[in-house]
């Protein structure tokens, strides 16, 4: 049998299908099983608690015990600190902090200490936690329960931001986040827990700083993560109307990230554009936008550009709530408004 | 003694042995300030010598210790090695921390000494961190957390004892009263009027004792530190004492109350344990000569191995920011 021959058998069975919130659930399960140091504690986690509130730890503590999956106290300082010093001593603690915007309350525990212990110490400690927490808009939440926080992450040296957008990815980055060895804060976006794609496979890694290029183009580069690559994708119907191919890169790893891929794009299709549902200003669009037009300054075609949500607290009623994130509609249209610039 | 709780007299010998070296140390350190020889933030812990000199007679080089700011007599008591901490604190080298940490943040796991925090309060957290980890791995360790009185007041403090009591975790919380927070009074600050009454509102022990007793530190620490390996969970313990020198070298200390500070100086408790050795006949004016005298040459080998150690070369800026991922 040739190998053309092979190439052509018959259309395999689709991949098995998984949630975002299952990939994460299987991807901690498995790490459990393969790594005894492996241990789980956040508020309601264990499963007399529900497995969490949305369910992400969900069988957790029946097959690992309550004594590797702990439901903590309300208390953000007391579940890093705990996941802090079980780190220092051979365990790697998966805090979880329900929402994003409590972690303000415990950023004492993530700023100066789980990310500069190391650096403090000359190498002597270090800090392989990985601190879980979602967020998003698209639920109602208002101001306090919905924030995108990475920049504040990202701008803390020390630290490293992930943040999955489908299952797969889901599942290889929270394996290669808690075999990492320093502090890894994982961004998980609500409403896409229900999104459904390709099942990642046992056992999958997918290495941090790595960015994956989501849809080849030549015309514009989007980077974007999260939500927001999901938003990207959606807007590529009416991109491609518009007689424009976009390269989408999904960054995957906010911090460290992958220049290596963004820069090779932009300087492919001269154009950028970096979306994100954060607040646009000092966000981390800055950053990268900064260090494209810094390198690819004279081979740009149009200055770089970012679209975020706007300088404001993220808002309760509807029609300010989907006028705040950008979506499909936006992104699409500041697409078309930078390819259709003149150089 | 009609007990057998001790302290015996090697014990005691063995509590004046620290507490002498850590006296002779913070002289030393103010001293090398003064005289322009070093400069750095120093908090001095002059005058509460005898916690730590006591408390780490029940501690063994396994147990966790997490310290603060004002923690250099924590981690001497606690076994550093004078010529790693001199050369940290000088930011040199040869260093603990390579340089990096500094006065505020030493680190010397090799004897348990596991975080240094400049954050007042942050030291709880993480010390239940710790004693989470020894329970998970059932093998009998202790997490001891120092903090002081106006860390009693943080948020942290009441997280991190509930969690512990919860938890039943093995770890002894042990708040230094010096009296005051920076330049503000116990009093003005604080609405209990013990801190070891907070542990009734986590159901946990709570101790006050003279920490500038030998005997009441020796006992509480032991009895602490024996019900937490026993897995019987988390102890407060309240340890009066008292800062002779203002809150960070260089503070005129002019918001403290002077007679209260001379009656402090004039019960010094390292002169104290001293006399009471020779007046018990546990040692006698010879022996103990001896042993200030060595313990001084320590000190003076320490900081000059210190000063004469190279700065770390610039390489250094960026490296133990990450770690290599497997
Ligand atoms: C969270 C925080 N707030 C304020 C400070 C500044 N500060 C450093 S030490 C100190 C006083 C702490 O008093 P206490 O807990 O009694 O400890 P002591 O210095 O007396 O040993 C303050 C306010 C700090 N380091 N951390
Ligand atoms: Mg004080």
């Amino acid at each position: 049998m040739s190998e053309a021959m092979m190439d052509t058998r018959p259309a395999a069975v689709k991949p098995k299908q998984a949630t975002i919130l299952e990939a994460i659930n299987a991807a901690l399960a498995d790490a459990m099983a393969d790594d005894d140091t492996v241990l789980v504690l956040g508020e309601d986690v264990a499963d007399p608690e529900e497995g969490g509130v949305v369910g992400v730890t969900k069988g957790l503590s029946t097959r690992f015990g309550d004594k590797r999956v702990r439901s903590t106290p309300i208390a953000e300082q007391a579940i890093i600190g705990a996941a802090i010093g079980a780190s220092l001593v051979g365990y790697k603690p998966v805090a979880e902090i329900m929402l994003m915007n409590f972690t303000t309350v415990a950023m004492d525990m993530i700023v100066n200490h789980a990310a500069k212990l190391r650096y403090m110490s000359g190498g002597q400690t270090h800090v392989p936690i990985v601190i879980r927490t979602m967020t998003g808009t698209g639920m109602s939440s208002g101001g306090q329960h919905s924030d995108y926080l990475e920049a504040w992450f990202a701008h803390t040296a020390g630290m490293k931001v992930v943040a999955p957008s489908n299952p797969a990815d889901a599942y290889g980055l929270m394996r290669a986040a808690i075999d990492d060895p320093d502090p890894v804060l994982f961004i998980e976006n609500l409403p896409n827990y229900w999104l459904k794609g390709d099942a990642a496979e046992a056992g999958h890694v997918v290495p941090l700083g790595k960015a994956r290029i989501a849809q080849d183009g030549r015309d514009i580069t989007i980077v974007s993560y999260s939500r927001t690559l999901t938003e990207t994708l959606s807007a590529l119907k009416a991109i491609e109307q518009a007689g424009i191919s976009a390269e989408i890169i999904d960054l995957r790893t906010l911090s460290p990230w992958d220049e290596d891929t963004v820069l090779a794009s932009v300087a492919k299709t001269g154009r950028l554009l970096v979306a994100h549902e954060a607040v646009e200003k000092h966000g981390l669009g800055a950053e990268i936008a900064a260090v494209a037009s810094n390198r690819l300054f004279g081979k740009l075609k149009a200055p770089v550009a970012r679209l975020g949500a706007p300088y404001t607290p993220v808002p309760f009623s509807k029609s300010l709530e989907d006028a705040y994130a950008p979506n499909a509609k936006r992104i699409a249209e500041t697409v078309i408004a930078i390819c259709k610039q003149q150089d | 003694m009609a007990d057998n709780l001790g302290p015996d007299g090697e014990t005691l010998l063995g509590i004046y042995r620290r507490a002498a070296l850590l006296k002779a140390n913070d002289e030393r350190s103010r001293k090398v300030i003064t005289t322009g020889r070093l400069m750095m933030p120093y908090y001095s812990y002059r005058g509460q010598e005898i916690i730590p000199s006591a408390l780490c007679a029940s501690l063994t080089d396994e147990d966790y210790l997490v310290t603060i700011y004002r923690g250099i007599h924590d981690m001497l008591a606690k076994g550093m090695p004078l010529n790693d901490l001199w050369a940290e604190i000088a930011g040199r080298t040869g260093g603990t921390c390579k340089g990096k940490g500094g006065p505020m943040h030493l680190t010397y796991p090799k004897k348990g000494i596991m975080v240094t925090t400049g954050i007042v309060g942050s030291s709880m957290p993480i010390a239940n961190g710790l004693a989470w980890g020894a329970q998970l791995s059932g093998d009998g360790r202790v997490a001891v957390a120092t903090f002081g009185d106006g860390a009693s007041n943080i948020g942290a403090f009441h997280e991190a004892l509930n969690l512990a009591a919860v938890w039943k975790l093995p770890v002894v919380f042990v708040c230094q009263n010096n009296l005051y927070g920076e330049h503000t009074t116990y009093e003005k600050a604080t609405a209990a009027k013990r801190v070891a009454d907070r542990a009734v509102s986590y159901d946990i022990p709570g101790v006050r004792v003279d920490g500038n007793d030998p005997v009441e530190m020796y006992r509480a620490s032991r009895e602490a530190v024996d019900r937490a390996r026993a897995g019987e969970g988390p102890t407060l313990i309240e340890a009066m004492t008292f800062r002779f020198h203002g809150h960070v070298f260089g503070d005129a200390d002019g918001y403290m109350d002077k007679a209260q500070k001379a009656a402090a100086v004039a019960a010094d408790p390292v002169p104290r344990l001293r006399a009471r050795l020779i007046a018990e006949g546990i040692a006698d004016e010879a022996r103990l000569t001896a042993i200030e005298a060595e313990i001084d040459a320590a000190i003076d080998a320490a900081v000059e191995h210190a000063l004469a150690s190279p700065l770390p070369g610039l390489a250094e800026l960026t490296t133990d920011v990450y770690g290599e991922a497997a």
